[in-house]
């Protein structure tokens, strides 16, 4: 090898930076080699992809309507990952909010009161919040892994949705489709703009991420969920609670997952069917590692991703590609951004005839 | 030139929303909304057909757009309006979660089209229209019927919905009328795709005796797993039986291509109105795909009398008298079923096994 | 419930459980080296269309299923590069793996949508299959069957007695002190990834060309996320992974049968089924915090970057 890669003494500040930006340069550039192999004109197709989901106020907010639930969630997700428990069950926590918060809405469905909203948005976050707490319970008290049970939550979650709105909140004057009536305008979360779909919950968001990155940076709980995440039987000789951390750690993320979900139910959807959720609960997991854990990081990476989405709909349209080419230039940009993350820690260098070394002290293993 | 492409249809979102119906000597753009991958063989894949079907006939007079694997959550309200935005004329939603989607960007957007795929709400720029596929699964049930020979008829559902319903009723009608003793054994998949657990289901009915099976899933591991078996098998969506060519006896398939482009037509010569429809076989919207040679003839002239009668208007599936499975007469006979009922249809006519589920 | 129906539902359980078994087989194997891989799902879609496509151009099964292989390595090669050369978030990663993989077969395979092709066949065992009952449940399977038990028996020989599965566990436990003692920590890993991205490779030529012998966008279904799921319901040992797959493989018939009974059920309550045994038998296996953390490989997950 001509190159290799070198240790850096500490992390790279500038790079820390440049990485994403040097990702996305490779991102473009392969991009344009795709699209103009597929016969389109690369620079137009890149501005589809990228600009002209966001060249209005419109788009704007459609940005928002997908990073608000897909920040909550990763939000929540974040303090778990930190803590060394692996929930990857906000996609059912995210159902459950929204199914939990619907059921109340609908129960409200006559109620004239400026209360409805509220309380439905208390009772889906609380939904959310229980059905991470089973997770909790099976992992402190029978050691179930949380991998296993969130995933399989997951599933069970979606089969309670569908049970719901085929069963018990089917609308009685709706032909029998399964989805529920639409909610009364009490329970539905205002929204930002006149005539656009943005409501509030990106609020809800944001006031969680700033929340949590004061949390994390400031007070002593933050320090214990780092200090166990890095190595738990530290935290356990200092004294922390081991468990009463994976309690907390998962039922912050399902109330906030939760939240996501009613929110989303109470805003751009509207009533309970069965695609309430379309993943958000998912794309979050990535967003958090892409966000390197870090609140900042985290909130450019839900925009990133939502972008995707959202560029991947204007591609078909404009340029009638398949939906298949979002999958491989989403792949494609997280490659690039996990790969060039590797220059904070490392730089290349020529490869020129080793010094004598001492194995042992040469030794480095880059943390995650 | 791509640019130049680009370039026109920002200039026509632009002037979005004070568009007029475009003039017939302009080609009009069509935008058509997908829930699956148009490669899913089955419900997308019907339409993605009509859509080309559409192209073909119009040549110039249209461009079309589509939008595929659209959530019918959140997201399905975007991409409806950003292809009324992006200058539209018609779009189609062809599922039945677009329905309050599309219904409130066609609020926003009056003077472009909305057609909406199997849905009850309508307004002045947003028809429905959905397809009689019951008649085409009618039709087969009484092939079914007559071929069966353990009178045990096996069908593989996804979700207890109405459409879905309908066809296991209307499947049942068919058989019932030519071999009373028939029975007709439903497994729910609680899926609309899955190959190997459609399958399964398909394995699990054969083992209760079924030997003629269809389904309403998206896949044709159905006809496999009859094929497989030896028994019979009937599909639906498209002609499925590159999948069995022995067991496939014919297929319920959707045409959904004369209804796009009479809807495209109209748009150009402005005479495009909301209207609810429901076209059926008169229409070749639902048909039958070859039958099997193994259908003795006395059969396939049956099937090609009641498919005349059905054409002609002479008779209706639901014809009274139909009966419930308690046996009571819900439609007596020398009446019919209302569309309205058979829209919302939500139990079990005689001749199916087990309970509906309600959830 | 009669004989011939028990027999039936225990064939049926079998075939269930082997796609699920090859894929987690292999991320086991990935996992006890350190490398979590979640581009499963990824992977087996590959798998599933390629050997489809070159099974149609080719007409040969077996060359259909060299080619799911190959397209399983491929994939995991892609993400042994960046999670293990590159040390990538291996999280991250192997999502990113599982959308590109969801693309890139769709796109390949936008042609092959609604081709049919004579799947591989079951094979009866002369002799085995003639025995009442278990013939039937046992040796009437399709090849495939027969290779997911032999993959078994390896790897449960590889980590029971072999010098190959200690290097392996110990590069997943201590990668630093593998490195100290001479073992190449890269090798070993990119040699259990690839073996991860076969199996899972194998699993997708198993769903389309043997299972359901024709290819639609997604067919996979989820299956990848069940297997990960089974990985950790294992303990990261071979012969719970059976008994994991084979526990949802019966479950997930059961929801099926039970219908057929006549059993007056909410479907889709009934559906919850393999989920909710998948927890419980979880919990009354393994209620014991000390085992269930010791058998974890302690590096899973971190990446490593020998001497530079």
């Amino acid at each position: 090898m001509i190159f290799k890669l070198e240790k850096r003494p500490s992390d790279s500040k500038a790079m820390a930076y440049l990485s994403p930006v040097l990702a996305v340069l490779l991102t473009l550039i392969s991009g344009a080699i795709v699209f103009a192999s597929l016969g389109h004109d690369p620079l137009g197709s890149l501005y589809v992809f990228f600009l002209q989901p966001l060249e209005d106020l419109y788009g704007w907010t459609e940005l928002g309507i997908k990073v608000a639930p897909l920040l909550l969630c990763a939000m929540g997700l974040m303090l778990c990952f930190k803590a060394q428990v692996w929930n990857i069950g906000a996609e059912g926590q995210f159902i459950l909010g929204g199914l939990g918060g619907g059921f109340l809405a609908l129960q409200l469905g006559d109620v004239e009161s400026y209360w409805v909203l509220p309380a439905v948005l208390l009772f889906g976050s609380l939904c959310g919040l229980a059905w991470a707490a089973l997770a909790a319970w099976l992992k402190t008290r029978f050691s179930a892994n949380e991998i296993l049970t969130t995933i399989m939550l997951n599933y069970i979650a979606l089969y309670f949705l569908y049970y719901g709105v085929h069963g018990p909140l089917k609308d009685p004057d709706g032909f029998n489709f399964p989805e529920s009536a639409l909610f009364s305008d009490f329970a539905m979360l205002p929204v930002i703009f006149e005539d656009y779909r943005l409501t509030i919950s990106i609020l809800f968001a944001l006031f969680a991420v700033a929340v949590i990155w004061t949390f994390m940076s400031r007070a002593m709980l933050g320090f214990q969920i780092n200090v166990l995440g890095q190595d738990p039987s530290a935290a356990s000789f200092a004294g922390f609670k081991d468990k009463k951390l994976v309690w907390l750690v998962l039922l912050i993320c399902g109330a906030l997952a939760g939240l996501a979900g009613v929110s989303e139910v109470t805003g751009p959807v509207g009533q309970l069917n069965p695609y309430i959720a379309p993943g958000y609960g998912y794309a979050a997991i990535i967003i958090v590692f892409l966000g390197r854990m870090h609140p900042g990081g985290i909130v450019i990476a839900s925009m990133l991703l939502a972008l995707t989405y959202m560029g991947g709909e204007m591609v078909q349209m404009d340029l009638t590609l398949p939906k298949s080419i979002t999958g491989l230039f989403q792949g494609m940009l997280l490659f690039y951004l996990l790969a060039c993350d590797l220059l904070i820690s490392y730089r290349i260098v020529r490869d020129r005839p080793v010094q004598t070394k001492s194995s042992s002290n040469q030794q480095e293993t880059a943390q995650a | 030139m791509k640019l130049k492409t680009i370039s026109k249809v920002l200039a026509t979102a632009a002037l979005a929303g004070g568009m007029s119906v475009a003039q017939a000597e302009d080609p009009i753009n069509i935008g058509f909304v997908y829930v699956g991958p148009t490669g899913d063989a089955g419900w997308t894949y019907a339409h993605d057909e009509a859509r080309k079907y559409v192209e073909e006939q119009l040549g110039d007079k249209v461009k079309t757009t589509y939008v595929e694997s659209v959530p019918e959550g959140a997201d399905g309200e975007r991409v409806i309006r950003q292809l009324a935005s992006k200058g539209n004329d018609l779009i189609f939603t062809t599922s039945f979660g677009y329905m309050n989607p599309t219904l409130k960007v066609a609020k926003k957007f009056p003077k472009v089209a909305f057609e909406h795929a199997s849905g009850y709400k309508r307004a002045d720029n947003m028809g429905t229209y959905f397809t009689r596929a019951y008649q085409g699964r009618y039709l087969t049930g009484l092939i079914a019927g007559k071929m069966t020979e353990s009178n045990v008829l096996g069908y593989v559902a996804s979700f207890p919905i109405p459409e879905v319903i309908r066809g296991i009723n209307a499947f049942t009608k068919g058989a019932k009328e030519v071999n009373p003793d028939v029975q007709v054994k439903v497994v729910w998949a609680s899926t609309w795709y899955d190959p190997a657990k459609e399958r399964e289901a398909a394995e699990t009915l054969i083992l209760q005796g079924a030997d003629v099976l269809t389904q309403h899933t998206d896949s044709a591991a159905v006809i496999q797993a009859a094929e497989a078996k030896g028994k019979y098998a009937i599909g639906y969506h498209s002609d499925m039986s590159e999948y069995g060519e022995k067991a496939h006896l014919t297929a319920a398939i959707h045409n959904w291509g004369p209804l796009y482009l009479k809807k495209a037509q109209q748009v150009l010569d402005g005479t495009w109105k909301a209207e609810d429809l429901w076209p059926g076989i008169a229409e070749g919207t639902t048909d039958l795909a070859p039958l099997n040679e193994a259908i003795p003839a006395d059969v396939v002239a049956l099937v090609e009398e009641k498919k005349a009668a059905l054409k002609a208007g002479e008779m209706r599936v639901f014809d009274g008298p139909v009966i419930n499975q308690a046996g009571e007469e819900v439609v007596p006979a020398g009446s019919t079923m209302d569309d309205g009922a058979l829209l919302g249809f939500g139990f079990y006519i005689e001749g199916v096994e087990g309970k509906l589920p309600q959830s | 419930m009669d004989i011939e129906l028990i027999t039936n539902i225990l064939f049926a359980t079998i075939r269930t459980g082997t796609p699920l078994i090859l894929i987690a087989l292999g991320e086991m194997v990935c996992e006890k080296s350190g490398v979590l891989n979640l581009g499963q799902e990824g992977m087996v879609l590959m798998g599933a269309v390629l050997g489809f496509a070159a099974s149609v151009i080719t007409g040969n099964l077996g060359l259909g299923l060299v080619a799911s292989v190959i397209a399983g390595m491929f994939m995991s090669l892609l993400f042994g590069f960046l999670a293990i050369s590159l040390v990538a978030n291996q999280v991250a990663t192997g999502l990113a793996l599982t959308i590109f993989g969801t693309g890139l077969s769709a796109f390949i395979g936008a042609s092959y949508v609604g081709v049919g092709i004579e799947g591989i066949q079951a094979w009866t065992i002369p002799l085995l299959s003639d025995i009442p009952v278990i013939g039937k449940i046992f040796f009437s399977h399709d090849p495939l069957v027969y290779l997911s038990w032999v993959l078994f028996g390896l790897v449960f020989w590889v980590f029971k007695s072999t010098r190959l599965g200690l290097t392996i566990r110990s590069v997943g436990e201590n990668p630093e002190a593998a490195n100290a003692i001479g073992m190449s920590v890269f090798k070993v890993r990119y040699g259990a990834v690839m073996f991860g991205g076969a199996m899972a490779g194998l699993a997708g030529g198993y769903l389309s060309l043997a299972y359901t012998p024709l290819w639609s966008e997604g067919m996979s279904a989820g299956r990848g996320w069940i297997a990960l799921a089974l990985v950790v319901f294992a303990s990261w040992k071979a012969e719970r992974i059976m008994l994991g797959a084979y526990l949802f493989g019966a479950a997930s018939i059961m929801h099926l049968v039970l219908q057929g009974l006549g059993f007056e059920a909410s479907p889709n309550l009934l559906a919850m089924l393999p989920y909710v045994a998948t927890i419980l038998v979880l919990v009354v296996l393994a209620n014991d915090a000390i085992k269930a953390k010791l058998s974890t490989p302690l590096a899973l997950g971190q990446p490593y970057r020998p001497q530079l």
